[in-house]
This record gives C-alpha cells, sequence and structure tokens, in this order.
C-alpha cells in the first residue's frame, strides 16, 4: 500500500509517494530528501539532534511519523540561511562558540529558533537553559549555547524593531 | 519496527469502529507510542491516527465554572495558556517540568494520560515483564530498581506511573471523557490507571475502543488556585522523569487550611491521590509539624519493592516542602525551572 503525502520543506512543496507508513519524519528527510543536515542522534526522543521545525513548532523528528504530517510545512538547519548569509542564530552560535564536534548543532538551531519564537524565556539565561534542556551536547558547548541563543534574540528583537520603526 | 495498517479517520465514531480491530492502537502525536514501538515494547497492527480529529483542540470554560481540556490540545499549549495558568496553577507547572520543550510542542493531553511505565523491563522485549507480556515474570523485582514503586506494589509489578501531569489532576479532582462502543462515558482520572495486582497488564479501565476525547477540571478547583505548588526531584534538573514528586493544593482563609488536596508522583503504578494527610491538613494552621505529620499520613503504607527505600523519606521532604510552598502562595510567574526544589527563583524559596 501507497501513502501519497505532500509536504512544504523549506518553502518547496514536495509531494511523496511513500511506501510505508513506519517512516519518520527524520528518515523522509534524510534518506529521501536528501536533506541530511538533521541529525539522527537517539532515535528515541532523548537527545534533540533531529529538532525541526513543524509549522513552525521545534519537535523531534524522530518521533514523528512522516505520513501523519501529511500538508505540513517543515523547516529543516538547510532552510534557515539566506543563501551565503548566515541566520542571526547561526552566526550567534559561530561567535560564541556554542559547539564542537558539530553534531548536536542543527538540533540546537532549530530548537533555539524555536524557543525565540515562544517567547517564553526572554533574557533569563536560566530560562534559556531550561528550554534548551532538550538539546544534549556531549561536547557540553552549553555556556557557549546559552550565550548565543540569548544574543540572537537580542538581535533579532532589534531587528523586529527597526522594521516597525 | 513491525510493520502496521495506517489508518485516519475523519470522525470520533469513525475513530472508535477502526480501533476495535484486535491490535490496532490510537496514534495522537506519537511521542511515546513511536518510542515502544522502535524498541518492540509495542507493536501495533494498526494505527488509528486521531491527531486531526474536529474539536479535541480546544480550551473550554463550561458554564459551571469549570474547565474542558480537549484530549488533542498539545501539552505546551496547555502549560503556556495565561488563563488556565491562573485558575490552575499546579497543574501547569507540573506540564513545564516534564519531558522537554520540543516533546511538550507535539504531546497531547490524552497521550499524557495513557502514557506507558517508562521501567526499562517494560521497554525491552528481551526482558520478563508482566505488564508487556502477562505471566513472563518482572525482572525489575532482582533489577535497576531504585526509582520503582513504594505503594501499591505487588509481586507481579513495581512500575510507576510517570506522569507530573496526573498528579496534580488527580488532586483536583479531573474527570476523563471517554468515547467508547457504548456511547460517552466519564469516569474520575484517580479510578482510570489500576494499580497492577495480579493484572498489571490491564494497566487503565478502557476497554478496547475506548477512546479518552477530553480531561475536566471541576469548578471547586478554582479554590485552590492561589495556594498550590507542583514539586519533583529528579536525578537532573530539567528534563527527566521523577524520583519522585507532589503536588500540593490549598483552600486558605484567616491563616488556616480550609481544605487541602494532596498527590504524589513515582511513587505508585498510578498518580497517588493523599486522602487521610489531606484529612489530616483540613482546619490546621499551616507550618512545618502540621505538614510533617501531613507527610507521614501521606507515606504511611509505603515499603520498598527493592534499592529504594530512600524514595520514601524522599517523597515525605518532598511533600512537607511542596505544602509549604503552597501556603506561602503560587507565584505570578512560574520559576525558571517549573518543579525543581533547587530553582534560584525567588517565589521558589522554602
Amino acid at each position: 500500500m501507497s501513502f501519497p503525502i505532500s509536504l512544504t520543506v523549506n518553502g518547496v512543496r514536495r509531494n511523496i509517494e511513500l511506501d510505508d507508513p513506519r517512516v519518520t519524519l527524520l528518515d523522509l528527510l534524510r534518506e529521501r530528501l536528501d536533506l541530511p543536515g538533521t541529525k539522527k542522534g537517539c532515535d528515541r526522543g532523548q537527545c534533540g539532534a533531529c529538532a525541526v521545525l513543524i509549522d513552525g513548532r521545534r519537535v523531534n523528528s524522530c518521533l514523528a511519523l512522516a505520513v501523519a504530517h501529511d500538508g505540513a510545512a517543515i523547516t529543516t538547519i538547510e532552510g534557515v540561511a539566506h543563501g551565503e548569509e548566515l541566520h542571526p542564530v547561526q552566526a550567534a552560535f559561530i561567535a560564541h562558540e556554542g559547539f564542537q564536534c558539530g553534531f548536536c548543532t542543527p538540533g540546537q538551531i532549530m530548537s533555539a529558533l524555536g524557543l525565540i519564537g515562544e517567547g517564553q524565556a526572554g533574557d533569563d539565561p536560566e530560562r534559556v537553559r531550561e528550554g534548551m534542556s532538550g538539546n544534549l551536547c556531549r561536547c557540553s558547548a552549553y555556556a557557549g549555547i546559552v550565550e548565543a541563543v540569548l544574543e540572537a534574540q537580542q538581535k533579532l528583537a532589534d531587528a523586529n524593531r527597526r522594521d516597525a520603526a | 519496527m513491525k510493520s502496521f495498517d495506517y489508518v485516519r479517520p475523519a470522525t470520533v465514531a469513525e475513530a472508535v469502529v477502526a480501533s476495535m480491530t484486535p491490535g490496532a492502537a490510537y496514534l495522537a502525536s506519537g511521542t511515546n507510542l513511536l518510542d515502544l514501538m522502535k524498541t518492540g515494547a509495542a507493536r501495533p497492527d494498526r494505527l488509528v491516527d486521531i491527531s486531526r480529529l474536529p474539536g479535541l483542540d480546544r480550551i473550554e470554560r463550561l458554564a459551571d465554572g469549570g474547565l474542558r481540556i480537549g484530549a488533542l490540545v498539545r501539552n505546551a499549549d496547555l502549560a503556556h495558556d495565561p488563563d488556565f495558568y491562573r485558575a490552575c496553577p499546579a497543574v501547569a507547572e507540573a506540564l513545564l517540568s516534564g519531558a522537554s520543550a520540543q516533546l511538550r510542542n507535539a504531546a497531547t493531553v490524552g497521550g499524557n494520560l495513557l502514557q506507558k511505565t517508562r521501567c526499562a523491563y517494560f521497554y525491552d522485549p528481551f526482558s520478563a515483564c508482566n505488564r508487556r507480556e502477562p505471566g513472563s515474570g518482572c525482572d525489575a523485582l532482582q533489577g535497576e530498581n531504585r526509582l520503582h514503586a513504594v505503594l501499591g506494589w505487588s509481586p507481579s509489578c513495581i512500575a510507576v506511573h510517570p506522569s507530573d501531569f496526573c498528579v496534580p489532576l488527580v488532586a483536583l479532582d479531573a474527570v476523563v471523557e471517554i468515547e467508547g462502543k457504548g456511547g460517552r462515558r466519564e469516569i474520575a482520572l484517580e479510578a482510570l490507571h489500576r494499580l497492577p495486582g495480579d493484572a498489571p497488564q490491564r494497566e487503565t479501565l478502557l476497554e478496547p475502543g475506548d477512546l479518552v476525547t477530553a480531561l475536566r477540571l471541576p469548578a471547586e478547583a478554582a479554590a485552590f488556585a492561589r495556594h498550590a505548588r507542583y514539586l519533583k526531584l529528579r536525578e537532573r534538573t530539567s528534563y527527566a522523569f521523577a524520583v519522585v514528586s507532589a503536588a500540593a493544593a490549598l483552600d486558605m482563609a484567616d491563616g488556616r487550611i480550609r481544605q487541602a488536596r494532596l498527590a504524589l508522583g513515582g511513587v505508585a503504578a498510578k498518580p497517588w491521590r493523599a486522602r487521610a494527610a489531606e484529612e489530616s491538613l483540613a482546619g490546621a494552621t499551616p507550618g512545618q509539624e502540621t505538614f510533617r505529620r501531613a507527610a507521614e499520613m501521606a507515606l504511611a503504607d509505603a515499603q520498598p519493592s527493592g534499592d529504594n527505600g530512600f524514595k520514601i523519606e524522599l517523597a515525605r521532604r518532598i511533600v512537607g516542602r511542596t505544602l509549604a510552598l503552597a501556603a506561602a502562595g503560587t507565584p505570578q510567574r512560574l520559576p525558571a525551572l517549573p518543579g525543581s526544589p533547587f530553582s534560584s527563583h525567588p517565589g521558589a524559596q522554602p
């Protein structure tokens, strides 16, 4: 049996014939849509390396069945930069050394984008740490990650204010 | 993962019919079910996707002052709803103390109630587990059981229910609305989960086809909103299941406790309401002595089921601390680390 689904991935509409309902969104992205930026860490919803935005919300793609997300808009790390220009969150991760080996970084950045969009953490480092606790970093770059998220959030807020003015 | 058939019915009635097939399981967001399917602990033949059923994603204020929360409301959306925090602050705190932000964005209210135990032997299909495979035994009894039950357990199963959310809900007399083959019915959340006895595989009172459609909080819950907290001890400060937890909600007037609600998490196969302790608090003056007595009563029947005797004293202390924080008053805003006794937020200081 096959399951036709349609996803908007990084702004591009993709029509997909799923031959098996077991395919997770993570495996679909990596193995079938040639988007390996989203990482498979634990594949059990414990590490956060596979975080993507589904309709703007951060979610672990390893615990999402692709077939159940027919019609959704997915943003992955490949869809974050504007051409060669890094997104402010990406730039802040580099500036603050919010990574070492880089394996967890796509998930960290997608989760940071989600966190900033949720608007719950404000400029409180403790709230940022709590809000990012679903993304493990085995190089333990946590201090840089928190700084990067706080700075990127501030820059995005400043840019929004300039746009509004 | 074993292969399965996938169907997405359009209505609740169709979903109930579709899940009457043996081996069928409901799929909402799948944050727990897919994990279980990946290890082989769950092997459904058919997934009935209920994630798009209409009308189950609303939070409604009822005419009688109660609240109805649709089973498909996401954990994060409920916890961050400002009206909900004002009405049921300990429930919001419990929700935000659980899992991680990206899991809460996906996980649903109904799924949270029906999540499976996190006992490692239940998760591992190569271990003996009466809950997963009746009659196979219980490897947890002689295994890693530091985090297992100290109340209501039996030699057939010592697993605990992992939900934070359910703990204050049980304290506040939440009711579960169910649609099944016989139509609509409702049961108290406190009665939904079963203690293991000699049939731990029967985890809830739900029958095949039964679909949880909503959760209801009675209007009386509002009386406790000004003095309500949830505290959770865990092995790290965020993103971990409870070692022990407690929800306390007090209705206070003139410096005395009019009525109290108290429940514990991480101690039994169900969220554990401590009614005798509640009665001891009614009419009492809040204070360390009062709270310690209530904590003693809440754990009076506790027995270690393995290397977990330490949980009994921890639970007494967390009960006492939660009662003290509840008496001090619900914070205007949740602390940075919801449910944490170690938060640096002033609202959470003992």
